[in-house]
């Protein structure tokens, strides 16, 4: 008897329908399967915990022999949050990844005719890497700052958990670093290509602010607050600078998120697979 | 069931599909032929609306395939072009799949096991050779359990114990009466596994016929015909209609009439026979005469080249 002869006396089926609780689940199992999801993930956490450590290390070593005006410079929350500017990299590399590694493995073909409506799978996709994001990102931004500020707390120069704003900003950098993953996965979306969307999301975010500099000053101190960088970076800030307040911002910035995938979604459907 | 009106696929100015009406039946497998680039895996595409018509439409089992709340139970398929994340193994490529639907992990095991991936399921699949990434699709296609079953060049890269395994396969899915479509563009394979043929080339409809009918017409009733007294079957034979062809002394080649017409002369006028045999042209043969003009990548002659 041939091995075929059994497709019919498998055990049977029960006729279920495509939910969007079941591409949620679908696609966490996609995410926690691939090697890129451990690479990225794990890179940001490390970043965001031991940079923060190195840097309080740094600072408070240093601290004694600090000029006055570098005192005066000298933030005990700023530097603790320095590693927030690699995670984002790794976060928003791998927000790109999740769904242009569908593209070009051919994947996609595979997810969309499991579910041939396509918005479920981009929707899940969001709220699966979000959800993984908020679970991982504020813990660590909460771990890096009890290191950081018991590094600190030798030499006296910390700051309390309770000091206005530290709160807002320690969670905010868990809280904008899953937008920033959020922003990565609409522009893979629209751009369909690893390379094109990685390429996409740094000129937008790291490229984009310094080329402000070709604008006279006072049309790049007008505009660079709204630029997509800034405007989620205000949540971080804690010495105000030329930022939006820190919730406006916030909300900008997800606004910015928000309108990536709102075009990703108009195009996913229209587009040829 | 699988129902195309007027299916029409451009891509820029290229017309991929032209204008393709045909139903496929439950209860046999239907063999969808055509020489590469003949619009087939477009039509694959179409029908599971990975890509819009630009014109005409198709339905599965009496809707779009989009409109179905249970897609995977409807059609399982499997496409030409690798559909699966190199950096995922097979056991959670299937599992993914499978739960977009509820279906449950021991059936995804059960399809791990039929197809035979059981020893290589948790390597990536990215390290799989092309007749593993075959069987990995094919597991996918039947994973909820579809009516209707889809298979593009199934047996490409396949080894003959995996070849063998597929025709069966495809035999046993249409005897339970489910809708069996498979494309290829080896002739001899579909000799052996279809039932039905929707033949195209350059996107249009050639044929749409059965296999038996096919080989029948093709071959143009060409029958072999042994005897001493060729000379006057021959005289009996010969009309306008009916040519006759002395290949050696005693051996006839008749065209236009049936073994059982040359048969029934020959014993009206007591002219013995020693063989009367109805020649086929291979599937092969007989494709290649009705796509000739249809084929899109003709390879010259040297005389031509010279």
């Amino acid at each position: 008897m041939s091995a075929a002869t059994h497709a019919t006396h498998l055990s049977p089926v029960p006729r279920g329908r495509v939910t969007q609780a079941r591409v949620v689940l679908s696609e966490w199992t996609k995410l926690r399967s691939v090697r890129s999801t451990f690479y990225s993930l794990g890179t940001a956490v490390a970043a965001t915990i031991g940079i923060a450590a190195l840097a309080c290390a740094i600072a408070a070593h240093h601290y004694a022999q600090m000029s006055p005006r570098d005192r005066a410079d000298f933030h005990p929350l700023e530097v603790n949050l320095a590693g927030v500017q690699l995670a984002q990299l790794a976060i928003g590399v791998l927000g790109v990844l999740v769904i242009t590694a569908e593209y070009s493995t051919g994947m996609i073909r595979a997810s969309f005719t499991a579910v041939p409506k396509r918005l479920p799978v981009l929707w899940a996709k969001a709220i699966i890497y979000a959800l993984t994001l908020l679970g991982l990102m504020i813990p660590s931004a909460l771990l890096a700052f009890l290191v950081g500020q018991s590094l600190l707390s030798r030499h006296h120069i910390n700051i309390a958990f309770s000091h206005a704003g530290v709160a807002r900003a320690v969670v905010g950098a868990g809280l904008y670093l899953t937008v920033v993953g959020l922003f990565g996965l609409g522009l893979g979306a629209i751009v369909r290509n690893t390379a094109g969307g990685i390429a996409s999301f740094a000129a937008i975010m790291f490229v984009l602010p310094p080329l402000m500099n070709i604008l006279p000053t006072s049309w790049n101190n007008a505009a660079s607050p709204y630029l997509p960088l800034a405007a989620g970076e205000s949540i971080l800030s804690i010495t105000g600078g030329n930022h939006l307040s820190p919730w406006a911002g916030f909300a900008l910035f997800c606004g910015y998120a928000a309108a990536s995938l709102a075009v990703a979604a108009v195009l996913l459907v229209r587009r040829d697979t | 069931m699988i129902e195309a009106q007027g299916l029409t696929k451009d891509y820029g100015k290229k017309r991929a599909v032209d204008g393709l009406t045909f139903t496929v039946k439950p209860g046999v497998v239907t063999g969808f032929l055509g020489p590469n680039g003949s619009g087939k895996s477009t039509t694959m595409r179409l029908i599971l609306e990975l890509d819009a018509p630009s014109a005409g439409d198709v339905t599965v089992n009496g809707r779009h395939y989009r409109d179905h709340p249970a897609p995977l139970h409807e059609v399982g398929a499997l496409l030409e072009a690798r559909s699966v994340h190199t950096g995922r193994n097979a056991y959670n490529h299937l599992l993914a799949l499978a739960q977009t639907h509820g279906i449950s992990r021991k059936r995804v095991e059960e399809l791990v096991d039929l197809v035979g991936l059981r020893d290589v399921a948790k390597k990536r699949a990215g390290q799989f050779s092309l007749g593993m990434g075959q069987r990995l699709g094919i597991a996918a296609a039947l994973l909820g359990d579809p009516q209707t079953v889809m298979l593009d060049e199934p047996v490409n890269g396949l080894d003959p114990e995996g070849i063998h395994w597929i025709r069966h396969l495809l035999k046993d899915l249409a005897s339970e009466g489910r809708t069996v479509f498979v494309s290829s563009h080896l002739m001899s394979e579909m000799a052996l596994t279809a039932d039905h043929l929707i033949v195209v080339g350059r996107g249009r409809l050639i044929a749409d016929t059965t296999t038996q009918e096919f080989l029948e017409q093709a071959s143009g009733n060409v029958v072999r015909v042994r005897t001493p007294q060729a000379d006057a079957l021959r005289g009996h034979l010969v009309t306008p209609d009916v040519t006759v062809v002395a290949v050696e002394p005693g051996l006839l080649e008749v065209h236009g009439l049936t073994a059982q017409q040359i048969g029934e002369t020959a014993a009206r006028h007591s002219i013995v026979l020693h063989e009367l045999t109805p020649q086929q042209v291979s599937l092969e043969e007989a494709f290649m005469d009705l796509t000739r003009d249809d084929i899109e990548f003709k390879a010259g002659t040297i005389d031509e080249a010279a």
